[in-house]
């Protein structure tokens, strides 16, 4: 199933897809126009991975990490489905990143790979969003470079688990106005998802609700204010952001 | 005397208290207590923003060696990490020492507690974001690398003692960057500095990081961690100490025999 979190005439709802608009969870039938998208789960403790494709880490000249490069993420940084994402006016690279966002569904701690998968509520899209201008050489790559005010759009939907047979197998695409600017498969990821889940929760516990997102493969190429920039993995959806300036 | 906010355990509000800090007393309700007869929870409730290098001690420790690889050049503007929920703990509880471990870094910072949302403040503005003042031990695994964050050394369980209280920014002539910060291991005073020290002042971090991120309410910005952190070991007792603030006082204890982490 896939579910969202909405606002509709002012009420924060959880939705479904219904057709081509969506079911509110009271019952009514609105259409997409009609609503606003929220990251379809509340941020808690949020972890991105650097350099987790194997392609993407030759396309920056780095070669792959022996441990997984994690960084963390605050609330600010996600904005949902059809929302908006601000360039700064003096910066020359700023780039989009799809990456398959994974869900936590239960407390995990000192999981083994072998049942990591059970641990997973869903899935999402996540874009997130770098500006290469604010990389500096400590504790990279950086919050001035990640964690901007909504710079990380998360959505549309919380698909469950049960709906997506082989997470490690779904092709990720980004178009930037319509043109196809991105493409790889979730089958590249240098560390998969049930190492990622082994690794993080054999230090710490990861709770309901954390996101793990899993990094992202080749074509990361700057983007300009006024592009709408669209993610899509497969059996996910698509999701859309436009790059918007100081005024607007 | 200084007015605070505590979350006495068991209470699901915050209490408002007075600290008197010469007597080492609290007032509460009108009754005068000794605050060791009772226990703590973490008193925020936001998201605790760590800073890299601000003290000068630390920039003038790396010397060179931040003109070379992997860093190549001075950090240019502030450098953030997080610390997440799952390292709060309230002062009085276990600092769990991981098996395969030694030694704890104490990291002593003052926090800043945001009252309401700041996005591009100015250095003169600044202030008046602020709520008030907490004291945190940011705890790391010791790592001598600052090129990669270091997640797994500080965002371990536990790691991120907050507390006893909030003393409020409002009612307390307290200027930040004009406080004593000490850390005591098992009573012993091992480390000493001053906020005075700090490469950018309370006022002109809050603009710095605002500038590229905003804080929200209740959100808590550590101005840094003084050079020469203390080393714990298992068992020893650790009390951060910070002038007019009060003082954060936590065991270090094997996280196998801490009930609920399991290593």
């Amino acid at each position: 199933m896939k579910t969202a979190r909405i606002v509709f005439q002012g009420g924060i709802y959880q939705a479904k897809e219904h057709g081509k608009g969506l079911e509110l969870d009271n019952g009514r039938q609105v259409s997409e126009e009609d609503v606003v998208w929220l990251p379809p789960v509340e941020p808690q403790t949020s972890f991105a991975l650097g350099l987790n494709y194997f392609d993407h880490a030759n396309e920056l000249s780095f070669k792959a990490p022996e441990e997984p490069l994690v960084f963390l993420k605050g609330p600010n940084t996600f904005v949902g489905h059809r929302g908006k994402t601000y360039r700064p006016s003096e910066v020359t690279n700023m780039h989009y990143e799809c990456e398959l966002a994974v869900i936590i569904g239960k407390q995990a701690k000192n999981v083994t790979r072998d049942e990591a998968y059970s641990y997973i509520s869903g899935y999402t899209i996540a874009n997130d969003y770098a500006i290469r201008d604010y990389l500096e050489n400590y504790y990279r790559p950086n919050l001035r470079v990640k964690n901007r005010d909504y710079c990380t759009p998360l959505g549309p939907w919380h698909v469950d688990a049960a709906d997506i047979d082989d997470p490690m197998n779904l092709s990720l695409r980004t178009y930037v106005n319509g043109e196809l600017v991105q493409e790889g498969s979730t089958k590249d990821m240098i560390f998969a998802i049930p190492d990622l889940i082994e690794y993080l929760s054999s230090f710490m516990t990861l709770n309901r609700g954390d996101l793990i997102l899993t990094g992202t493969p080749k074509g990361t190429v700057d983007t300009k204010v006024g592009d709408e920039v669209s993610t899509e993995i497969e059996g996910l959806g698509s999701l859309v952001n436009t790059i918007t300036d100081e005024r607007s | 005397m200084h007015k605070a906010k505590a979350k006495f355990s068991g209470r699901m509000q915050m209490q408002e208290i007075e600290i008197f800090e010469n007597e080492g007393t609290i007032k509460w309700n009108g009754q005068t207590i000794d605050p060791s007869a009772y226990t703590f929870d973490v008193p925020i409730t936001g998201t605790i923003y760590g800073t890299l290098l601000n003290y000068q001690g630390v920039l003038e420790q790396l010397g060179e060696a931040l003109h070379h690889d992997p860093y190549k050049t001075p950090p240019k503007a502030p450098i953030l990490y997080l610390k997440p929920k799952n390292t709060m703990i309230g002062h009085q509880a276990f600092i769990p020492m991981p098996e395969d471990e030694s030694a704890l870094e104490v990291g002593a910072c003052l926090g800043l507690v945001i009252g309401e949302k700041a996005s591009r403040v100015s250095e003169e503005d600044a202030m008046s974001y602020i709520e008030g003042y907490t004291i945190v031990n940011d705890i790391s695994v010791p790592h001598e690398s600052l090129f990669r964050p270091a997640v797994k050394q500080k965002a371990r369980d536990g790691f991120c003692p907050v507390g006893p209280w909030i003393v409020n920014r409002r009612d307390t002539i307290l200027n930040p960057d004009n406080l004593s910060v000490r850390v005591y291991v098992n009573g012993e005073c091992k480390q000493e500095n001053h906020t005075r020290n700090l490469v950018r002042a309370v006022p002109k971090l809050l603009e710095d990081v605002t500038e590229f991120m905003t804080l929200d309410k209740g959100d808590i910005l550590l101005v840094g961690i003084p050079e020469n952190p203390p080393l714990v070991k298992d068992g020893d007792l650790v009390r951060v100490e910070i002038e007019q603030v009060g003082a954060l006082e936590n065991r270090v204890r094997k996280e196998g025999l801490i009930g609920g982490i399991q290593s």
